[in-house]
């Protein structure tokens, strides 16, 4: 098993999200993470997938997804050449005596301190999926509260668009 | 071209605009708005089902045998999840059609309304695409588009849910120019470079066989066919779904291939070095245990929908295209070839599979009670109707020897539920079909088991001037399920014995409906028989052949294993010589 990114470029329509949703699970796949946003062009929304399966099935899921009539556009991002980021909120337990400690680590980490209470504090973290863990292996120690996480965001690198060329009317049959 | 009007009246409009004729359905509260303008409706045709399954299968049965987008109506909730099974049926078979259903009204949604039903969202995974409208200005903008999909590229089903104050609502009818469908571009011309390759493997094949799979079909691509099959003289099998693609009397026709096929076929395709596959998807009923299906092929592999291609078996020529364009692209490369000197020689195992079908035709065994054999039945009904006669199958014992033992000469001759197994299909697809082609004679063959899922169909078809024929193959079981228990259940016959031969009187019922009722239990009776029914053109007939219980499918190859291992009777291998092998 191997873990792929695919960018999804879909039309912003309503029930985009649970066919292709639905679509994995379906064909038995599960999702690792799943981020569904807006993009430059209002009629267009994107989704970027993380799925952890081997090649071929990789290959037939994205070819049922390419199926849907929604979907437009689907781009397998290579780590290599993608910026990758997630967006996690982690409330740590910092009191006194451990403030210090926490706000070098969130320095440590170029992380951000969005609320502060007075036995804990609520940071804000992005980063590939490995800085993610490395910061909550730091922070676990000083007890972990609360923590959300966001599906991961990616986009290849270099001046070319995944939305270039993708909206043309066609004449109908029917 | 714009107007004032309804929600309603622009639905109707649409559909006559895409050119509707014929629709069947049944009229309830969500969808009443849009039964008032459709009674005014010179162009469209109602047809009033009684059950939507019923209305679902029609549009199916006539979509297979036109290949026009076939059109069904229901309500909201159970209307609508009553379509759920056809849909699915539908988009297994590749068929094209557009289910309307009404919905509650956009305010109501979401809140548990009296007959709501999120048909939009439980049929997503069952249909090729589906739409909920809440806004009446999108209502023909909708209908092109879901009409454009269900009958371009791979065909399939498309559910069109409607809110009812959509349909009540004032709105301009403004008919779309242009659809924009950005997601959706079905490749249909093959790739040049893919199609040479695939004629150098034809070229340089020893054993090559042609894999005929309802895509031919569904891309009209008969002619064709025939022409590569005549000029590369290579074998030719057709699939459950492809039965009529290739005249079965053609001499280059094997058979056909899978779990209850031919053992020419089956063996040919196990043998080969090469199968073109034509609209094919190398079903599990075909391929048998995958990892041991024709192990000495490569494999061609053309399909318009490239998620078919390498989804169970690996292609190492993939042709992404139209069935027509690409057999059509075919033959003008391999002239080409043979222009220049080049052919393949097949000579050799041409023989060896006219061998193989002389060794091991089709047959039956006759019962030796003297009961009447449904083998025999169904073989008299085809060699007595012709091929000009359309024949819709139900799913099951005779499902399979309506495909073995009737001959297709003709595109759109066998209509049958493939993909999804559709116990209670036949009657109501019957009914389509007749409504699509009035002028051929409908034969439904049925079983007694799926005839009582459906059969209610036949006062639709009485009441409306829709004279199918049918045959209820009544073995008094659910005989396919009774044919594994005796296999492989230790003849532990677990609720499969349905007692049809007693309950219910089937000519009686087919009477109650307005239909004409007929028996026959002896094998003398069934050529008269036959010919009365083929007399009666006023009213649809019910002949109730009353036929051997313990009658079973043969050849078999047991689900789950390998092709190689089929058999022509129980426990019995074909006897294949040394020097075929």
């Amino acid at each position: 098993m191997s873990r792929h990114t695919l960018s999804v470029l879909v039309e912003n329509k309503p029930g985009v999200l649970a066919r292709a949703a639905s679509l994995f699970s379906r064909r038995g796949f599960n999702i690792d993470s799943l981020a569904v946003g807006p993009t430059e062009r209002s009629e267009l929304s994107r989704m970027t997938i993380v799925v952890n399966v081997e090649d071929q099935p990789l290959e037939q899921v994205t070819k049922q997804l390419n199926k849907l009539v929604n979907v437009i556009k689907i781009v397998e991002l290579e780590p290599g050449s993608a910026v990758q980021r997630e967006l996690m909120l982690v409330k740590v337990k910092a009191d006194a005596a451990t403030r210090g400690q926490v706000l070098e680590t969130v320095q440590l980490f170029r992380a951000k301190v969005v609320d502060v209470a007075s036995d804990a504090v609520t940071i804000e973290v992005t980063g590939n999926a490995e800085k993610l863990d490395a910061f909550l292996a730091v922070l676990e120690p000083f007890g972990v509260r609360e923590l959300v996480q966001s599906g991961m965001v990616a986009m290849g690198r270099g001046g070319r668009s995944i939305t270039d060329r993708t909206l043309r009317p066609v004449a109908h049959s029917a | 071209m714009t107007e004032e009007m309804t929600g309603a009246q622009s639905l109707i409009r649409s559909l006559e605009a895409v050119g509707v004729e014929t629709v069947f359905g049944i009229p309830g509260g969500a969808v009443l708005p849009a039964y008032d303008p459709l009674m005014d409706s010179t162009q469209i045709r109602h047809i009033l089902v009684r059950h939507e399954q019923g209305a679902g299968h029609a549009a199916s049965g006539y979509a297979t045998a036109t290949g026009k987008v076939g059109v069904c109506m229901a309500t909201s909730g159970p209307g609508a999840t009553n379509l759920v099974t056809p849909l699915a049926d539908a988009h297994m078979d590749s068929v094209p059609m557009v289910a309307v259903t009404g919905q509650v009204p956009s305010g109501a949604i979401g809140s548990d309304a009296f007959q709501e039903a999120d048909i939009r969202g439980i049929s997503m995974p069952i249909t090729k695409h589906s739409y909920l409208v809440t806004d009446p200005a999108e209502i023909p903008t909708t209908v092109a588009e879901a009409f454009h999909i269900a009958a371009t590229g791979r065909p399939g089903p498309v559910l069109v849910d409607v809110a009812k104050d959509a349909m009540q609502a004032m709105t301009t009818f403004s008919w779309p120019r242009e659809l924009a469908l950005p997601g959706y571009r079905p490749v249909t011309k093959p790739h040049g470079k893919q199609i040479r390759e695939a004629a150098r493997l034809i070229l340089a094949a020893e054993r090559p066989v042609l894999y005929v799979g309802g895509g031919v079909l569904r891309a009209r691509a008969s002619q064709e066919l025939r022409v590569l099959a005549e000029m590369t003289g290579i074998p030719v099998v057709t699939t459950l779904m492809a039965r009529g693609a290739f005249p079965d009397s053609h001499p280059q026709h094997l058979g056909m291939p899978g779990m209850h096929g031919s053992v020419t076929a089956v063996s040919s395709l196990q043998r080969s070095d090469l199968i073109i596959s034509l609209g094919a998807r190398f079903d599990d009923r075909v391929t048998g245990k995958l990892s041991t299906f024709a192990p000495g092929a490569k494999v061609i592999h053309a399909d318009i929908d490239p998620a078919e291609i390498s989804k169970n078996r690996l292609a190492d020529v993939p042709i992404v295209g139209d069935c027509r364009e690409t057999i059509a692209e075919l033959v003008v490369v391999l002239q080409r070839e043979y222009d220049a000197g080049r052919r393949g020689d097949y000579t050799a195992w041409v023989k060896q599979t006219e061998a193989w079908r002389k060794r091991f035709p089709l047959g039956y065994d006759a019962p030796d009670d003297g009961s009447l054999s449904p083998q025999f039945v169904i073989e008299r009904l085809g060699q007595t109707v012709g091929p000009d006669g359309i024949y819709v199958a139900g799913v099951g014992q005779h499902q399979m020897w309506a495909a073995q033992f009737i001959d297709y000469e003709n595109p759109g001759t066998w209509i049958n539920s493939g993909g999804l197994g559709t116990m209670g299909y036949a009657v109501p697809a019957a009914m389509g079909a007749k409504v699509a082609r009035p002028d051929a004679t409908v034969w439904a063959i049925d079983g007694d088991g799926c005839f009582q899922m459906t059969n209610q169909e036949l006062a639709t078809c009485a009441l409306e001037g829709i004279p199918i024929k049918v045959a209820v193959i009544n073995n008094s079981s659910l005989g396919m399920v009774r044919q594994w228990q005796t296999l492989f259940y230790n003849e532990r016959y677990s609720n499969t014995d349905l007692h049809s031969a007693r309950i219910p009187n089937f000519a009686k019922l087919a009477e109650a409906m307005g239909c004409v009722g007929l028996q026959c239990d002896k094998q003398d009776d069934v050529d008269a028989i036959i010919k009365q029914a083929m007399e009666i053109e006023d009213r649809p007939v019910v002949v109730d052949f009353l036929v051997h219980r313990d009658a079973m499918v043969w050849p078999m190859v047991p689900a789950g294993t390998s092709n190689d291992d089929i058999q022509i009777a129980r426990g019995m291998a074909p006897d294949f010589e040394q020097d075929d092998l």
